[in-house]
């Protein structure tokens, strides 16, 4: 193990750790709202824009975020729609990343019985109350574990963003391998790398999702 | 636009080609399946022994092989034991064992949920029955558990044909390998290429996995209790 070598080179990891982090973040936050929109249209079965949905979640779930990509930044250039490396990889995971978000959030609402809204409504809720006091808060115990799961799914799924050039951790990674011949150091680098970033990530996540159990009606 | 892009499918073995890339995969993660089946259902036997360093050592394998993005695991066999071990092992018996890696921890993970989601009552029940432990999980636990395993087992199937795409990132050819070669080839003739053919693969992808995953989900409809 050559650790001036690794003093000398994790600077790189650093800068793109961030960058995989960005990708990752920009990407989770418009797939949330991707997902809210779809969850809702979906669970309040609104006419028409529900198959469209629907139609979009099959295909989204049933294809690789590689060949998405591929499609994105080589394929639509042809059709005049130019998107920087970093736009396609936002795009590409938002794509991806919409349809688990809608099908963790529609499966929350999905779980409440027809009888908590028809109780708060002869208690004299108002819908805004309903939702706000009884929907809400019943969802969220159900949603928010599939969504973190979701959240670390997106984070590791940026690891194949370096097919599009965007030098991220692979990218630095295999770089490094390739100019120095020191792979043990490089991947070991990366691997610490995705640790950092998906360890916090992970144990928060099975922390809060055992504080959310108490949440739920019953257990 | 001289004639319609769409035509490069049709020129020559192109369309054929690109399906023989994607068998590549396709036989890359069937294999994985196969073998990672019985060893995730060992693996997950294993989790739900009472012993607690057996435990530890199963948790802290599944931890890591899900925490790891795939890619990374592709990387750390194929780049990481030529220089460790001295072994060379070509891309395909990489992704193979990554895959088996990969397929058995999430295996495993499917099957101790399975069996710990099965009510203490079902083995009291049985006792007081009469039936001995054999016969408790052969006619009890095992057909319950199989119900709850079929439908995720299917679904991990079209997730190990999603993520075997990765392969082409170490250097395998496979279909989207064959595709940047088709298109190269016809960059002056077909200027608009990409589009089709990337749009094509993109629609044989979900071809693949779209019935596999109405599969999944019709069984657990049907099994749900």
């Amino acid at each position: 193990m050559d650790l001036e070598f690794i003093h000398k080179y994790a600077p790189l990891y650093v800068e793109a750790a961030g960058l995989t982090a960005r990708i990752a973040f920009f990407g989770i936050v418009f797939s949330l709202i991707v997902g809210v929109l779809c969850g809702f249209i979906r669970h309040f079965k609104v006419p028409v824009l529900q198959r469209i949905v629907g139609a979009y979640i099959e295909l989204s779930r049933n294809t690789p975020l590689l060949v998405q990509l591929f499609f994105l930044y080589y394929g639509l250039p042809k059709l005049g729609i130019m998107l920087s490396s970093e736009q396609c990889a936002v795009a590409g995971l938002t794509f991806l990343g919409g349809s688990y978000m809608c099908e963790s959030i529609r499966s929350g609402l999905d779980s409440i019985e027809p009888i908590q809204t028809e109780s708060a409504y002869s208690l004299g809720f108002t819908p805004v109350q309903t939702m706000r006091y009884i929907l809400f808060p019943q969802a969220l115990a159900v949603s928010v574990p599939a969504i973190t799961a979701n959240m670390i799914f997106l984070i590791k799924e940026t690891s194949v963003v370096s097919a599009i050039a965007l030098a991220d951790l692979m990218f630095v990674a295999k770089d490094l391998i390739g100019l120095y011949y020191q792979t043990d150091e490089a991947l070991l680098m990366l691997v610490i790398s995705y640790l950092i970033l998906l360890l916090p990530i992970s144990i928060i996540s099975s922390l809060v999702e055992r504080r959310l159990r108490y949440a739920g009606f019953g257990n | 636009m001289q004639d319609l892009g769409i035509s490069i499918l049709f020129k020559g073995t192109n369309f054929l080609r690109l399906l023989g890339g994607l068998w590549t995969t396709v036989k890359i993660s069937l294999i994985a399946v196969l073998i990672s089946l019985p060893l995730g259902i060992i693996l997950g036997l294993l989790m739900t022994s009472n012993s607690k360093f057996i435990k530890a050592v199963c948790r802290v394998y599944l931890d890591f092989i899900r925490i790891m993005p795939q890619l990374v695991l592709l990387f750390l066999v194929y780049f990481g034991a030529t220089r460790t071990f001295g072994v060379n092992l070509s891309a395909f018996t990489s992704a193979v064992i990554v895959f088996v890696m990969w397929g058995t921890a999430e295996m495993g993970d499917l099957v101790r949920s399975a069996l710990i989601s099965i009510p203490k009552h079902q083995y009291d029940s049985a006792a007081a029955l009469g039936m001995n432990s054999r016969q408790t999980f052969r006619y009890v636990i095992l057909p319950q558990t199989v119900r709850r395993l079929l439908p995720p087992s299917i679904n991990l199937i079209t997730r190990m044909i999603k993520t075997t795409s990765l392969v082409v990132l170490i250097g395998m050819v496979e279909v989207l390998k064959v595709a940047q070669q088709i298109i190269d080839a016809n960059r002056f003739e077909y200027p608009t290429a990409s589009l089709w053919i990337y749009g094509v693969i993109f629609l044989l992808y979900f071809l693949i996995c779209w019935p596999i995953s109405l599969l999944s989900r019709a069984l657990e409809k049907r099994w749900a209790d």
